[in-house]
């Protein structure tokens, strides 16, 4: 299956089965028609319901959530829930809500993705366009990386964050993520350029361009819609990582996910769920928004990331 | 203007030898060509010349110097590819002036060399279009603009009209002969298209499996193909090929009697095989009223000309008529042809006799 | 002639670019895995100690009750986790390819949950499942005072409901896998077999799903993965309770090597997580990098 697969609009290629438009005989086509929408509303259902759960409850007064009915509408709508989230509900010792391990996570973040990005994009160049002896094997050496169960490099790695004295700072993150990240970002790369032709580097080698040039002036230039997809990969992945984040980082270095972990299973002795789910929410926005404005490059990130090409 | 020089190059790949010795020399000025059916090497050697690829063996020299292993932006060399490999995020402008910004000319220089290229390929209302925006006509027009912005010793073109429909293909093929006659470039040539290689070439060299089969101009090798080979792959419809076998002092095939010149059957003492294939163009046989009899299987009329299948105890022979053909189809006929117009190769090797 | 200077670096440029990400690829993924499987087999608790002791570790672990459930858990939930979200996933993505309407809509609704952390689906989870105010509060509400839904909490039941939230996440990238499979098949294909006669359970029977079969194998590959590597998503939902009943080999590693200095015996159960995905994973890819020569 190639790599660029892509989820198209329903207007291009999508199976005109008669049955299903409506067409039969009987009149049963209209049957059809209905109890598919049926199936297709009830599993929208399914997945909104939590969203929805999730966003009611942030905005509702514990008092209302006492009552215990996770449907209803929020009574008296209010941010406080919010506010309590991000500035003072409390995360194991520490009552200073989530806006700590939220500024940790874009500290984390930037330069993680943007390093990942940046080298997969010129190992990808190489592995495509500049292949020799063995780069074939290299290319499959590094995939493993992809599938490995990252418990493996946990306790080694803490280690040797250690001697770098980085175990308990943003920095052992962020190096950790640029090493787990690479695989995924070469195979990105590599696959795109793939179907870039070979004849064009040959002109630019002919016009007396060299490794560096072709690259900067005809290979980057036409990268802009696998760079996107790996940067929105990359983003989503390293935002919501948990793993890496509560095994390397120290008191001051957690990131979110860690934070909202924290918040909603301390055992104080009220529970505010309201407060949770505000928590829940803000740890989810940066990744939910880019979802919702990018939805296309993300899809393709998750089908290229899984089909192998 | 330059001379390009190939000396016993070779190339393998592990243990397939794709060129298997080529020794070319091209003069100042003149439009070679490389042509044979896909897999006989064309394509690498090109790339060699080029740079792209190095020999296993041999050498290259472009005007008494040796590049064997230079690369390529240092042999002042540039070429069209295939698939035209136009840069898609830079206007016509920047592609053409690509190769001369790499080499560091000034911009206004840049500019006029631009201008000069447009002017003469006619492309100056395309300088600010993208690739994309244009026709295969104008892209190939584009590319060899590239080609020429830089005035370069050597042009080589990689099959650059594969890619075009039939009536582009002739237009095309026009434009690029003009050219040559203007700029007087040395160019070497790679086509799969035999009518491109006669139309084109000052020389030809065709090549199969790795080894030039014959090299010299096209009236060589179409009046006297070197092979059996050559002489099939050049010409269409191709050569009639009838096995014949030694009888007496002349050749016999399927018990009719082939006629011979005096210079043939004198060339056939000293030739050794006991085989020879005889082979005649289509052109050169004509309906008579006596001589090889025979059935019209097949007539397809081109315009100015018919091809006819006919069915004779030599086989199925194809003629070229000029004009309509007045027989029908299953018609009783008689062919005739003069034994001057007859090929002899060897029937083992392959080679010419006469 | 041998090549000039520039020649040479134009060689080498390559090589020297990739050298530093590949050599760190390899330290990264094959030196620290070696070196877990030297931990897994000394005799290091809290702090690393390399004195080797054999397969002690691996023997303590598989004598371990707790290693046994996290092994079973991930039986019961990997595979019933893998038959839900590709039933699912394949089932709508049927259902999607029927041209309609709203298909875009639809289809964002049934992927937004993969742009999220399992933490945040987790908490979620944790709190549409809490048996006093939730899922089984609101049933209760509508009439059904009956109505149960304290799994959350029942150590029998606790990990279906990693299940129900994993495949919550996870069902709608299945579907986009298997959309994109479909949108790959010819149509010239169907418009042939419904000129056969062929109903259309037959043509999906009998052709579509069939050709599918390579996107099967790749959501398998990908699912198993997930599977395997859970460990956000149970932290946040049951933080591997009630007890340990929901505890998966990611969780117990976890727990052993950074909370009860137990890193021999974490690193051994890391090492037999990577020999389950290695013996799942490499002849996977073996023969897809093979086939594409």
């Amino acid at each position: 299956m190639s790599a660029e697969t892509r989820v198209t609009p329903a207007s291009a290629g999508s199976r005109w089965i008669p049955a299903f438009a409506g067409m039969t005989a009987s009149g049963r086509g209209a049957w059809h028609r209905l109890a598919l929408w049926s199936v297709l509303l009830l599993f929208a259902f399914f997945f909104l319901t939590p969203m929805y759960v999730m966003l009611t409850s942030s905005l509702k007064d514990m008092a209302q959530i006492r009552e215990g009915n996770l449907l209803s509408l929020p009574a008296s709508p209010g941010f406080d829930a919010w506010a309590k989230a991000w500035s003072s509900a409390c995360t194991g010792i520490d009552c200073g809500g989530l806006k700590p391990f939220f500024l940790n996570s874009v500290m984390m973040v930037v330069p993680a993705v943007l390093v990942s990005t940046a080298l997969g994009a010129v190992n990808g160049y190489v592995l495509s366009k500049w292949r020799f002896k063995g780069s074939e094997l290299m290319f499959a050496l590094m995939l493993f990386g992809m599938f490995m169960p990252l418990q493996v490099v946990l306790l080694p790695m803490s280690q040797v964050l250690g001697w770098f004295g980085i175990a308990s700072s943003i920095w052992g993150l962020v190096l950790v993520h640029i090493l787990a990240g690479l695989p995924s970002t070469t195979l990105f790369f590599r696959n795109y350029y793939v179907g870039l032709p070979d004849e064009l580097i040959k002109a630019a080698m002919l016009d007396g361009a060299g490794f560096w040039r072709i690259f900067w002036r005809i290979v980057l230039p036409l990268s802009g819609p696998i760079l996107v997809v790996t940067l929105i990969w990359q983003f989503t992945n390293i935002w919501n990582d948990f793993l890496f984040g509560v095994v390397f980082s120290g008191g001051d270095s957690k990131p979110v996910t860690v934070g909202l972990n924290n918040l909603a299973n301390t055992s104080s002795a009220v529970k505010e769920y309201n407060v949770d789910m505000a928590a829940a929410m803000i740890a989810a926005l940066p990744t939910l928004f880019i979802y919702i404005i990018a939805g296309n490059y993300f899809v393709r990130g998750l089908t290229a990331g899984a089909v192998k090409g | 203007m330059g001379a390009l020089s190939i000396r016993n190059v070779r190339k393998s790949f592990g243990a397939t030898d794709i060129l298997k010795g080529i020794d070319v020399e091209v003069e100042a000025g003149e439009f070679l060509i490389l042509v044979g059916p896909s897999g006989c090497g064309k394509s690498t050697l090109l790339s060699m010349i080029a740079g792209l690829d190095t020999p296993s063996t041999g050498s290259i020299h472009i005007a008494d110097r040796d590049v064997t292993y230079a690369l390529p932006k240092d042999r002042d060399i540039a070429m069209v590819f295939q698939s035209y490999a136009l840069y898609p995020n830079m206007n016509v402008a920047k592609n053409i002036s690509f190769g001369l910004e790499m080499r560091n000319v000034p911009k206004v220089e840049r500019e006029a060399a631009v201008q000069r290229v447009a002017k003469m390929l006619q492309i100056e209302h395309l300088l600010d279009r993208k690739p994309g925006q244009l026709s295969g006509g104008q892209r190939q027009r584009v590319a060899m603009g590239r080609a020429l912005a830089r005035n370069p010793k050597l042009f080589l073109f990689d099959e650059p009209l594969s890619n075009l429909d039939a009536k582009l293909r002739v237009e095309m093929r026009a434009e690029i002969k003009l050219l040559h006659q203007r700029t007087k470039t040395t160019t070497v040539y790679v086509t799969h298209d035999q009518v491109e290689a006669m139309t084109l070439g000052d020389r030809i060299a065709v090549m199969r499996e790795g080894v030039v089969q014959q090299l010299g101009t096209p009236d060589d090798i179409y009046s006297r193909p070197a092979t059996r080979f050559v002489a099939e792959f050049i010409g269409s419809p191709a050569m009639n090929m009838v096995g014949s076998r030694r009888a007496a002092n002349g050749l016999v095939a399927k018990g009719v009697d082939l006629a011979l010149t005096d210079e043939q059957r004198l060339a056939l003492q000293t030739a050794a095989a006991p085989e020879i294939t005889y082979g005649l163009r289509p052109e050169s046989l004509a309906f008579a009223d006596d001589g090889l009899p025979g059935s019209v299987s097949m007539l397809e009329p081109t315009g100015p000309e018919t091809y006819a299948m006919v069915d004779t105890p030599l086989g199925n022979l194809v003629a070229r008529v000029p004009g309509k053909v007045s027989h029908a189809v299953g018609e009783r006929v008689f062919l005739r042809w003069a034994a001057t117009d007859a090929h002899l190769f060897d029937g083992q090797n392959e080679k010419r006799v006469a | 002639m041998t090549p000039s200077p520039a020649a040479r670096l134009s060689q080498w440029m390559p090589k020297l670019v990739i050298a530093p990400s590949f050599l760190l690829a390899m330290a990264f993924i094959y030196g620290l895995m070696a070196w877990n499987g030297y931990l897994s087999l000394s005799a290091s608790r809290l702090l690393p100690n390399y004195e080797f002791v054999g397969l002690e570790q691996y023997t303590t672990l598989f004598e371990s009750d707790r290693w046994w459930v996290a092994l079973t858990n991930l039986g019961i939930f990997g595979g019933l986790f893998i038959f839900f979200g590709m039933a699912i996933g394949l089932l709508l993505a049927i259902l999607l390819d029927q041209k309609i309407r709203a298909e875009g809509v639809l289809r964002t609704v049934y992927l937004y949950p993969m742009a999220l952390s399992f933490i945040v689906t987790g908490t979620a989870w944790k709190w549409i499942l809490n048996p006093g105010l939730g899922l089984q509060k609101v049933v209760q509400g509508w009439g059904f005072t009956g109505f149960e839904f304290d799994w959350l909490i029942t150590p029998e039941r606790a990990i279906y409901t990693v299940v129900i939230a994993g495949v919550w996440q996870s069902a709608g990238f299945v579907m986009a896998l298997f959309l994109a499979g479909l949108r790959g098949i010819d149509d010239s294909i169907l418009k042939a077999a419904q000129i056969d006669g062929a109903s259309l359970p037959r043509i999906y029977w009998r052709i579509i799903i069939p050709s599918l079969r390579p996107v099967f194998f790749s959501t398998l590959m990908v699912l198993s993965h997930l599977a395997i590597k859970s460990f956000d998503l149970v932290m946040a939902l049951t933080a591997g309770g009630p007890g340990y009943a929901t505890d998966l080999p990611a969780t117990f590693m976890y727990t052993m090597a950074f909370s009860r200095g137990q890193i021999g015996l974490g690193a051994a159960s890391a090492t037999i997580m990577l020999a389950t995905v290695a013996a799942i994973i490499v002849p996977y890819l073996y023969s897809e990098l093979r086939s594409k020569r």
